[in-house]
C-alpha cells in the first residue's frame, strides 16, 4: 500500500529554517514507522537523518512526533497513522539536523536525580540484599524506562521551562526512592522539591501517553510529590 | 579538522561489557579512563537481551558452578576452552551478586531472594534434567543489567564521549596506542592515545535477512582489529535463536519455553520430543532451530508456511503478565495477537556470533595459537572469542560472558595502564580514517550501498545460515567478493558533515562485508558439522580433524590465511551431544 510521509527537515549547514518534504512509499500495513524512513533514506533520499538502533522499542533511539504524538517510529505501524503521516523531532530539545535533536540536555537532566543505588551498608557477604516480591514490585514500573525522552519533550511545561528536570528523571528518581534497598530518598527529594523539580508538573497526562513502555507517568510523579509532602509533614 | 585526547585506558563500545570495563577501570580512582560509543551508551544492544543471566546460585534447587560448567562445555559442542568456562562459571556467582549489591532489580523469590528459572541446555547433574539456573529481571534481564551499569559508572564519573564512531586501532611498537573516531554530530576526526585499548563493540548479526540484532550491530570492533592484520577466531559459528518472530526476527526469549511454553508445527504436533526426548523444547539453540527446519522442510509448517508455533497459552494469563510482560508486548505490538490466548509465528532469526577476536581469560588480544598477546590490547563481550561458547553458546551465557570477562577485562586494564607508558603515536595514525572519509563524503559512482546490503544479506540467509554445504558456501564467497569490488563504486548523497549517517551506515557497510567473507570462507573451510555450523555435505562431528579453533588472517593482498589453535580440555573428553 502507498503511504505518504510528511518529514520535517533541516540541515544546519545548507537551511536557514525547518521545512517539510513529502515522499512517497510503498509499505505493508503492518510495517513500522521506521521501516518507511528505512526505505526513504536507503532507496529516495540518503541525507534524510534520524536516530535508530534495535527496531523492536528497548534502545529509546527513535522517538519522534508522529502526528503530533510522541512515540518510537519502531513501535508504531503504519496502518495506525496512516496514509498521510507527519514525521517531526520532538520538541523543547535543540534541533540538530532533521529528526536528531541534541540529548546532553535531557541526560544532564537525568544526572541531576543521582540515578544510582545509595547504599553505604555493607552488603551482606556472599549473598544478595533480601527484597520480598511486594518489595519490588513496588518500583517494577519505573525500573521500564528506557529514556527515550518521549515523555519529557511532551510536557508543556518543559516546553514552558527547560529547566525543568521533567517526567524521565523523576521516574528515574521515583525508580530508587521506592526502593527498599536505596539510602538516598533524602537527596532526591530536595533537588525534586525545587523550583525546577516536580511542582511544575499540572497532571496534563502527556507523559503518561508517550510513554512507548507503558509507565504510568503521571501517577509516579504524584507519588514522589506525595513522598516530599509526606516527608515535610513529619 | 583532527583533535587530540589523552587518556590511560579507553573503552570502545557503552553495552554490558563496555560498561563492566569502565567501571572496574574507574574503581581505584587512579585511573583515567572514558568510554567511546557511537550511540549513547543506554541504546546499546546489551539492553535488549531478555530471558536472564546463568549463575549456579541455588536459590530454589540444588546447582553447582560444576555443572554449568558441563552445560556449557557440551552446549559449545566441545569447541569451548575449558579453563575459560570453568572460570566463567565460578566469577558467575559472584559477579550476579555484585550486581545485586549495585542495585539491580532481579525479580524475587518468595524468600526475597534473586529468581531463577529454567533455560535450554542448563540440566542438573550434568545433563539428567532441567534446572533453574537463569537469574532474572522479568524478560528484561538485559535491560537492567545495561540500566544498572551506566548509573554505576554516572556515580563513579566516568567519562563518556557519546556518538563518537571509533573507525581504526592504532598499533605502535607492537602495542595499542589508541584509536581514531569520528565525531557523528560535528564529522571531526579524534584521536585517542591510550596505554590500554578495549573493543567491546558487540555482534555484527545485520551481515543476515532475518535477525534479533540491532541495526547498529555491523561488527565494527572485529573489522577494525582484522584490517590490521589481527586473527579473528571460529567466525563460522553463528548462533540462530530458534524463536525470532516470524519474518521480523524479533527476539522471543527462550524464557517462554524456560516458563513452560512449547514448540508446536502444523499437524498440532509437540515435535521437539522427537529431536530431544530429555530436554525436548530446552534442547540447545543449534539442535532447537534446526528442528524447526526440518519440519518446515518436511512440510509441517502451520498451514505449510516456513513458521511453527510458539504455544505460549499454556503458561497462563498471570504469568505471562509478570514474567514475559515484554514478550507479550512484542505480540500484541507487531503481530496483533494476544500469546496468553494465540499461539505465536516463530522461525530462526540470527541471533549471536560465537566468533570473534581472540583474547584469553583477562581479554587480552592473543594473535596465535601460543596465545601471544599485543600488550595494550583487549576484547570482550560479544565481539571477542575468548573462547567459552565453543560452536554454540547457552542461552544466558551471553549477559554473563559480559560482566565476567568485561570486570577481567577492566582490572587487567587498571593493572597494565599503571605499569605501562604511553606508546609514541605514529605519526601517520588518522591516515587511513582521513582517506576512507574523504572517499566517503566524495564516493559518486552507481553502486547503492542499500543494494549491496540487501544481496548480501539475502546471500548470507540462504548460503551460510543453519544448513550450509560446500556449493553454496563456495559461491557466497565468490559473491561476497564480488559485492566488496561493487562497494567500492558506491554513491553517498549525503555531503554533509553534521550528522551524516549516511556516510557511517556506508562505513559500517564495509564492516560487515569484510566480516561475511570471512564468516563464508571459514563456513567452507570447515569440513565438519559441530554446533551451529551444520555441513549438510559433512553431517557428523569430527574430532580428529576438527576439534580445534579457526584463526582467520586477513592478507595485504585480500586473501584469507587460515590456521588452527588447539582447544583447551580440562575435565570433560568429548563425548555424542545428546539432548
Amino acid at each position: 500500500m502507498r503511504y505518504v510521509f510528511r518529514i520535517q527537515r533541516f540541515n544546519p549547514e545548507t537551511d536557514k529554517a525547518p521545512y517539510y518534504k513529502e515522499y512517497e512509499v510503498e509499505l505493508e500495513p503492518t510495517d513500522r514507522v521506521l521501516d518507511g524512513l528505512n526505505q526513504i533514506k536507503w532507496n529516495i533520499d540518503g541525507t534524510l537523518t534520524y536516530r535508530r538502533s534495535c527496531a523492536h522499542g528497548v534502545c529509546g533511539s527513535d522517538a519522534m512526533r508522529i502526528n503530533g504524538t510522541n512515540a518510537l517510529a519502531c513501535k508504531v505501524l503504519v496502518r495506525d497513522v496512516g496514509p498521510k503521516v507527519t514525521i517531526e523531532p520532538i520538541l523543547g530539545l535543540p534541533v540538530i539536523r532533521d529528526l536528531v535533536v541534541d540529548m546532553d540536555p535531557f541526560f544532564e537532566q537525568y544526572r541531576s536525580i543521582s540515578p544510582f543505588l545509595i547504599n553505604d551498608e555493607p552488603p551482606p557477604h556472599g549473598r544478595e540484599r533480601l527484597q520480598s516480591i511486594e518489595e519490588r514490585e513496588r518500583y517494577d514500573d519505573t525500573t521500564k524506562c528506557i529514556l527515550c525522552a518521549a515523555c519529557t519533550t511532551s510536557c508543556p511545561s518543559f516546553w514552558a521551562n527547560e529547566n525543568y528536570v521533567g517526567p524521565a528523571a523523576i521516574v528515574n528518581a521515583h525508580r530508587f526512592i521506592f526502593d527498599s534497598r536505596d539510602r538516598g530518598a533524602a537527596r532526591r527529594l530536595e533537588v525534586l522539591n525545587s523550583r525546577t523539580g516536580v511542582w511544575r508538573c499540572h497532571t496534563i497526562y502527556n507523559c503518561t501517553v508517550a510513554c512507548p513502555r507503558e509507565i504510568q507517568v503521571t501517577k509516579a510523579i504524584g507519588e514522589v510529590k506525595q513522598a516530599i509532602l509526606y516527608r515535610q509533614s513529619t | 579538522m583532527i583533535h587530540t585526547h589523552t587518556f590511560d585506558a579507553i573503552v570502545v563500545g557503552g553495552g554490558g561489557a563496555g560498561l563492566m570495563a569502565a567501571l572496574h577501570l574507574s574503581r581505584g580512582g587512579q585511573v583515567r579512563a572514558a568510554v567511546i560509543s557511537k550511540l549513547y551508551p543506554p541504546r546499546s544492544h546489551t539492553g535488549a537481551a531478555q530471558g536472564g543471566i546463568g549463575a549456579a546460585l541455588g536459590n530454589l534447587e540444588e546447582d553447582h558452578p560444576e555443572w554449568h560448567a558441563f552445560d556449557t562445555v557440551k552446549g559449545s559442542d566441545y569447541l569451548g576452552d575449558q579453563d575459560a568456562i570453568e572460570l566463567m562459571c565460578r566469577d558467575a556467582v559472584e559477579v550476579v551478586l555484585e550486581l545485586e549489591h549495585m542495585g539491580l532489580p532481579f525479580s524475587r523469590t518468595e524468600d526475597g531472594r534473586i529468581a531463577q528459572r529454567r533455560f535450554g541446555g542448563h540440566s542438573h547433574n550434568f545433563g539428567k534434567g532441567p534446572v533453574r539456573r537463569s537469574c532474572y529481571a522479568a524478560d528484561r534481564t538485559g535491560h537492567m543489567i545495561l540500566q544498572t551499569l551506566y548509573q554505576q559508572c554516572i556515580k563513579n564519573r566516568v567519562t563518556f564521549f557519546d556518538e563518537y564512531q571509533v573507525m581504526d586501532v592504532i598499533l605502535s611498537e607492537g602495542r595499542a596506542a589508541g584509536v581514531v573516531a569520528y565525531q557523528i554530530r560535528t564529522g571531526d576526526l579524534h584521536i585517542f592515545r591510550a596505554k590500554a585499548v578495549l573493543f567491546a563493540t558487540g555482534g555484527f548479526g545485520r551481515m543476515f535477512e532475518v535477525t534479533s540484532n540491532a541495526l547498529a550491530f555491523t561488527g565494527d570492533g572485529p573489522a577494525i582489529v582484522y584490517r590490521r592484520g589481527i586473527p579473528l577466531e571460529d567466525m563460522e559459528f553463528f548462533q540462530f535463536h530458534p524463536t525470532g518472530i516470524a519474518k521480523l526476527g524479533i527476539l522471543i526469549t527462550e524464557g517462554v519455553r524456560g516458563e513452560g511454553g512449547v514448540l508446536v508445527n502444523g499437524q498440532g504436533e509437540e515435535f521437539m520430543v522427537r529431536y530431544a526426548p530429555t530436554m525436548k523444547d530446552l534442547a540447545s539453540r543449534d539442535v532447537v532451530s534446526r528442528a524447526i527446519y526440518h519440519e518446515i522442510q518436511a512440510g509441517r509448517g502451520i498451514d505449510g508456511k516456513r513458521y511453527v508455533h510458539l504455544d505460549a497459552t499454556r503458561i497462563g494469563r498471570e504469568a505471562i503478565e509478570t514474567k514475559l510482560p515484554d514478550i507479550a508486548d512484542f505480540c500484541r505490538t507487531y503481530l496483533g495477537i494476544d500469546p496468553a490466548d494465540h499461539p505465536i509465528p516463530v522461525q530462526p532469526t540470527a541471533h549471536y556470533a560465537m566468533g570473534g577476536i581472540p583474547t584469553d581469560v583477562d581479554g587480552r588480544v592473543v594473535i596465535d595459537d601460543k596465545r601471544t598477546p599485543i600488550p595494550g590490547l583487549y576484547a570482550a563481550g560479544e565481539c571477542a572469542c575468548v573462547s567459552v561458547h565453543g560452536a554454540n553458546r547457552l542461552g544466558t551465557n551471553s549477559l554473563l560472558d559480559l560482566v565476567v570477562f568485561g570486570r577481567r577485562a577492566g582490572i587487567d586494564m587498571a593493572r597494565f595502564a599503571l605499569e605501562a607508558d604511553l606508546p609514541p603515536l605514529p605519526q601517520d595514525a588518522a591516515e587511513r580514517v582521513v582517506e576512507q572519509i574523504e572517499w566517503l563524503r566524495s564516493a559518486n559512482g552507481d553502486e547503492s550501498a542499500a543494494t549491496i546490503r540487501r544481496e548480501m544479506q539475502t546471500l548470507m540467509m540462504n548460503n551460510v545460515g543453519v544448513f550450509r554445504e560446500a556449493k553454496g558456501l563456495a559461491e557466497a564467497v565468490e559473491k561476497l567478493q564480488e559485492l566488496r569490488e561493487r562497494y567500492r563504486r558506491i554513491r553517498v548523497q549525503d555531503r554533509s558533515r553534521a550528522f551524516n549517517t549516511e556516510l557511517t551506515e556506508t562505513w559500517e557497510l564495509g564492516a560487515l562485508l569484510d566480516l561475511a567473507l570471512v564468516t563464508a570462507t571459514c563456513a567452507l573451510n570447515r569440513t565438519e558439522s559441530r554446533g551451529a555450523h551444520y555441513r549438510e555435505d559433512y553431517p557428523k562431528r569430527d574430532d580428529a580433524n576438527w576439534l580445534k579453533h579457526t584463526l582467520a588472517y586477513g592478507k595485504p593482498d585480500g586473501t584469507i590465511e587460515i590456521k588452527y589453535k588447539p582447544v583447551v580440555i580440562t575435565r570433560f573428553q568429548p563425548q555424542e551431544r545428546v539432548y
